[in-house]
Formats: structure tokens, sequence, C-alpha cells
């Protein structure tokens, strides 16, 4: 079914389809039209779920935590400062390799205060063990939450999932979104069957104190689980083609790029404007292309390394600041490991913190800056810091 | 006199129109005028929240944190430098959902802060969700049928951890409110002022108090003096519905902290 939906209701509906049993959130912006609309759809019995209103971020995840230890599907909701106050759980779900998914209404952090979109938030926690998603749309906000419980949930992987999306401007945007059947989306994502859970029968203890002899491993094999995912969350696309239309095989999205001289590379919204900077720019006579990164952890290197090869000039939008690195933004330097060329050319540009928009006219100068060959700085600071 | 406390080049303010916070920030700083300190040594933090942007209209140095953490930072500011003066806005969420913990642990430190609650009964800031102050069977949006968990009562909760004073009134209440916050002031250690206030956009508008003037006539008509409220309470009588008391819960004496060294 069609329906024009903002993108924090739609998102509101893919929870709902994927029947979480316990929901745990405390509202911040722009995260808040999300957890209060399921909070409704519980209280209406549409959807059977505990909602536990927390006192904090801090104990949502933790509820979310304990949730899902005990067997659970669960589902929290955050931006920003909740993120970032969740931090310590973050580490403790992936380490419990709980597969919990988050909706992460990507908003800038303090100070000073912010409510408005960029993605420091997701990507100052790109370590934690979290898989990172980030959709470009209404529609691929909602397909990502559906397509991440499937496989965070696989047994090959267990861990959990950030499903990233630009605050305000995918959370509160209406499209048309195609809102699948209950019945396709059970056939996609059947019940959660926890390998491990609390149970009184069979007792078992969770984030133990792990001594040198250990700890290291535990490590290794959350990172061997990232690697995993990578086919797993292709596999994940594949089914989810198969059932509902929309491709998501791949974890990265080639525009353009076939005979492109210059690539740009981004997550998120400013994708679709990119697209759209690409046309106009193909019109006058440039060959540009866009190269989308839908997942930032796992990283897909030997994807990327593919789709832009022979491309030697590659720059990347980043709406990061990695504070005191040499390129700026912290996506340019695992792309330029990826291509691992000296020959191409691989500058980043951090655009777009704290909500400054990016145009259409600001990628066409930002393109120029690529085939000038100048980056690794800052886009569009105000005359007089410079 | 409160005049030179006030931002008059921050307006227009943020509050929507019918907010009690303003005549909060009023009540506060005519108080704080009537005690003769000087800006230069007046501190005033808050959070996050409607609450929380009051430093933001007062003409002394600020710190604007993050939720739930002003009490925190405040503790910082007062033991850097006992002779300043330190005064902390918050709201019902700030104070006692995210920062709970640094409630309990400030009023049992007793530390000399002064901290006014703005009670609204919602998180107002980020559009009506229930708080632990939400009343039972009352609607936000996060409890669209009627809060169902029990709430806070925050006088108790200062006074059982150990707060020197502990005081309730609402927005209607202008003259004991102000009294109110100079005896914080005034009193060494941990002072609690909670202020219930009208939230018309908000928490009003989906508990049938759209209309600021309705609101604060109900605050007015459940307000009942703590000592009515206790002899009602001996005699067994039923509370009204929604009804709570008001005044001074406690001034006392215990260790303090924060305070300067006599000279
Ligand atoms: C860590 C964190 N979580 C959530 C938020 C979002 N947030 C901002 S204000 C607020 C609630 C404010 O409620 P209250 O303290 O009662 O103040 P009011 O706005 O009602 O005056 C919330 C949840 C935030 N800023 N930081
Ligand atoms: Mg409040």
């Amino acid at each position: 079914m069609k329906a024009i939906l903002e993108g924090s209701h739609a998102i509101a509906e893919a929870v709902r389809l994927a029947k979480p049993e316990v929901i745990s959130a405390y509202p911040i912006t722009p995260q808040t039209h999300i957890v209060e609309r399921l909070a409704e759809m519980v209280a209406n019995g549409e959807l059977e779920s505990e909602y536990i209103c927390v006192e904090s971020e801090f104990s949502a995840l933790s509820a979310a935590l304990g949730a899902s230890c005990a067997g659970s599907r669960v589902y929290s909701a955050t931006s920003s400062q909740g993120l970032l106050f969740m931090a310590e759980v973050c580490f403790n779900v992936a380490g419990m390799r709980q597969p919990i998914v988050m909706s992460i209404a990507n908003r800038a952090v303090s100070a000073p205060l912010s409510i408005w979109n960029d993605q420091q938030d997701s990507i100052a926690l790109r370590d934690a063990g979290w898989i990172q998603l980030y959709a470009e749309d209404v529609q691929e906000s909602f397909d990502l939450h559906l397509l991440a419980y499937r496989a965070c949930e696989d047994h090959r992987v267990l861990l959990p999932a950030f499903v990233c999306f630009d605050g305000f401007i995918i959370s509160h945007t209406y499209e048309p979104v195609d809102i699948p059947e209950e019945k396709e989306v059970q056939a996609y994502l059947p019940p959660y069957n926890p390998l491990n859970k609390l149970d009184a029968d069979d007792p078992l203890s969770m984030g133990m104190y792990a001594t040198p002899d250990y700890y290291m491993e535990f490590r290794y094999e959350m990172d061997r689980a990232m690697d995993r995912s990578l086919a797993v969350l292709k596999e994940a696309g594949k089914e989810f083609k198969k059932i509902f239309g929309r491709d998501y095989s791949e974890l990265i999205e080639s525009y353009k790029l076939e005979d492109a001289e210059v690539a740009i590379v981004a997550l998120g919204s400013i994708c679709g404007t990119i697209k759209d900077a690409v046309d106009e720019m193909r019109a006058e006579g440039k060959k540009v292309g866009l190269l989308k990164i839908r997942a930032l952890r796992p990283f897909p290197a030997e994807d990327i390394k593919k789709a832009l090869s022979g491309i030697k000039k590659v720059g990347i939008f980043e709406k990061n600041i990695s504070i005191g690195s040499r390129m700026k933004g912290a996506v340019g330097y695992e792309v330029k490991d990826a291509i691992n060329d000296s020959s191409v050319q691989v500058l980043s540009y951090v655009a777009g913190l704290g909500g400054r928009d990016i145009r259409i006219r600001d990628i066409k100068k930002i393109t120029e800056e690529i085939e000038k060959g100048k980056g690794d700085c800052f886009y569009g600071i105000r005359e007089e810091l410079i | 006199m409160r005049d030179e406390w006030f931002r008059a080049d921050r307006l227009p303010h943020i509050y929507c129109a019918g907010c009690g916070n303003g005549t909060i920030v009023n009540c506060v700083l005519e108080a704080v005028s009537m005690t003769g300190w000087d800006r230069k040594n007046t501190v005033f933090l808050s959070g996050i929240g409607c609450s929380s942007r009051a430093p933001g209209y007062i003409l002394t140095d600020s710190l604007h944190t993050t939720h739930g953490r002003a009490i925190a930072f405040a503790t910082g500011v007062k033991m850097a430098d006992p002779s300043l003066h330190v005064v902390v806005f918050t709201g019902d969420g700030d104070l006692a959902a995210i920062g709970g913990n640094h409630f309990i642990h400030a009023c049992r430190r007793n530390i000399d802060l002064t901290v006014v609650c703005m009670n609204n009964h919602i998180y107002g800031m980020t559009g009506g969700q229930g708080s632990p102050t939400t009343p039972l069977g009352k609607t936000s949006t996060t409890t669209p049928y009627g809060a169902s968990e029990t709430p806070f009562d925050l006088v108790d909760l200062a006074v059982a951890a150990g707060a020197n004073y502990v005081a309730r009134w609402t927005s209607f209440h202008v003259k004991q409110l102000t009294e109110a916050v100079l005896n914080g002031l005034n009193t060494p250690g941990f002072s609690l002022i909670e202020v219930r206030c009208q939230c018309p956009t908000s928490y009003g508008r989906r508990n049938k108090y759209r209309e600021p003037v309705d609101y604060i006539t109900h605050l007015k008509a459940h307000a009942i003096l703590k000592d009515k409220w206790e002899s009602m309470e001996k005699s067994g009588q039923d509370m009204p519905a929604d009804s709570f008391p008001v005044g001074e819960f406690v001034r006392r004496a215990r260790p303090v902290m924060g305070v300067p060294d006599e000279a």
C-alpha cells in the first residue's frame, strides 16, 4: 500500500511491522515523532509490545539490552546527545552480541547546542561494534529497519545496528512510501530466534569479567561477525528485493559512475541532492558521478574499490569532523584506504554541519574544488574566519 | 531593581503565549535583587528544556549545560569558588528523570545551591511527552490514554534526601514564590523551590486547560496550604482530586558543602 507519510511515522510503521516485543526510548528532537507514534500504537492495541517510558537514554538502552538478553526482539531510537549518553551501553550491547535495532535521527552534538542535522552522533560511535546503515530517503529508512532486523538476528552476525537517517530532512519530511503487507513482512522477518538467552532452566551469565587471557578473543569474534555481516546484509538485501521489489543487494549504490572522471562519495539524504547536481553537471558536459555508501559498518571496501576503479578524482562529503585529523572527515580515510592507489586523488570536504544546507550550487562548487585538487578542508566557512 | 538582572536585548523570548516560565523568572530575579548580591558574583546554570532557557535572559555569567546535568555542573562551579552565588533553573524532566541521580546526591551533600524547578508535568521542549511528574491518568504524547506510573513528589524527594530548604508554590503565587526563592537563596545548603506552572500549549492542551487563565485558576484552586493539607490528612478527609500541598516544607541546618569558610 502506498501512503504519504512523515518520515518518522513511516519508520514507526516499519517498527510496527517488525513487531518488537519491547520498545524502550527517551524523547529527543528530532526522534520524538517516531516514539510518540509507537506509544500511540501500543496504547491503541495496534502493536502488541511493552513500551517503557524510561527516564533517560541511558536507561532506554539498558532496558533494551536486558530485554534482548531475555530473548525479545527490541527497538529503541535516539539522536545526538541521547546517543552519546548511551555510549557506554552501546559497547555493552555489541559486546553481549545482542541484535538490537535502533533508529538514529542524525543530529549535531553539543556544545554549542544544535538540534539540526549532521552525522557526527553516529559517526562518533563508529567503533562501538554496531552495524551502521545510512538511508537516503523515507522509503529507504523504512526498508532498512526490516533489513537490519533480519541481518542482525542472523546467527552468523548477532550484532546490533543503527539505522541512520538525517534528522528533519528525512524524519520530518512527507514522502510517498510503499508499506508492505504484514504477511510479506512475516515471510521476510520471522520471529526472533535467539541463539543464547537468559533462561532459568539453563543458566547463563552475560557480560562477565574477561581476564587478559580472553578479552581480546571477544573483540576478535565481534570483528569477525562484522566481517561476515557484509555477506549477510547483501543476502538480506537480495531477499528483500525478491519479496518487496526494492534492491538493497549492495551496500553501495553507483550513480552515473561508468564513464565518470570525478566521483563524489556521500552518505544519507544529501545523495538525493547530489544526484540532481550530477544530472545538471552532466548536462553541462562534466563527467561526474556519485557513489552512495549505505553501510559505514561493515565498511564495503572491496565494493567501493571496484565501483571507483579508473576514476582519478574522488571527493568525500563529510557531515562530520574528526577534529585534529589531516583529512578532517572520518569517512575519507576509509575510502582512501579502500582505493589504495596513490595515483588517485582522494579528498574530504566537511560540509553541512549543524544543519547548514548543502545546495546544488554548493555541490557544484565542491566538484570544482575536486577538479582543482583542493580539499581535506571545511566547505562554506564564513569569510571573516578564513 | 530586577530589571538590572534582565537581558532585555534577548527579547523576544522563546516561550509560548501563556507559558508560566516568564512569571517564575520574574519572581526569581525579584528575589535575587532583594539579596543585594552583585551580578558579577552570581551564576545561573541550567540543563536542557524550556525551563532551562531561563539563564539566557539573565545578565550574569551562565552555563547552559546538557540535559539533566545542571546540578553536577553547578557543583563544580560552587566548589571551585564557594564565594559565588549559584542558582539552577531546571524542569521536571531535567531534574527528576535524566538528572535524578545528581539531584538526590546534591541534596545528600547539601551543597549550597538554589534550585528552581519549573514543574509543568511533561517534557515541554520536546513536545509534551510524559515525565516522572506526570500525574496518574493525565495524558501526554507518550501516555495517550493517561499516565499509569506513579509520579515523584519532588518535595518529598528533596526532604528525604537531605536538602536544607524545600518549598513548593505555583506560578499563581507570585508573592509567596518570591519569598520562598529569597529564603532558599539565604539558606546555606541545598534549596529546592518547586514551582507548578502552566504549559497551555502542551500539557494544558491535552488535559483540558488549553486557556492559560483556566490553567492558572486550576493551579490556584488545587494548591492547599501545607498546614491545612496536614490537618485534612490527619482528620482522614479525602483529598480533593488533583490537589497538592504548597508552602515551606523544610528549613533546617544540616551540615553543608560549598559554603565559604568564615573569614
Ligand atoms: C541526553 C538528552 N536526552 C534528551 C534530550 C531531549 N530533550 C531536550 S529538553 C527535554 C525534556 C525537557 O523537559 P523538562 O526538563 O521537564 O523541561 P521543560 O521543557 O518541560 O521545561 C528532552 C527530553 C536532550 N537534549 N539530551
Ligand atoms: Mg517539564
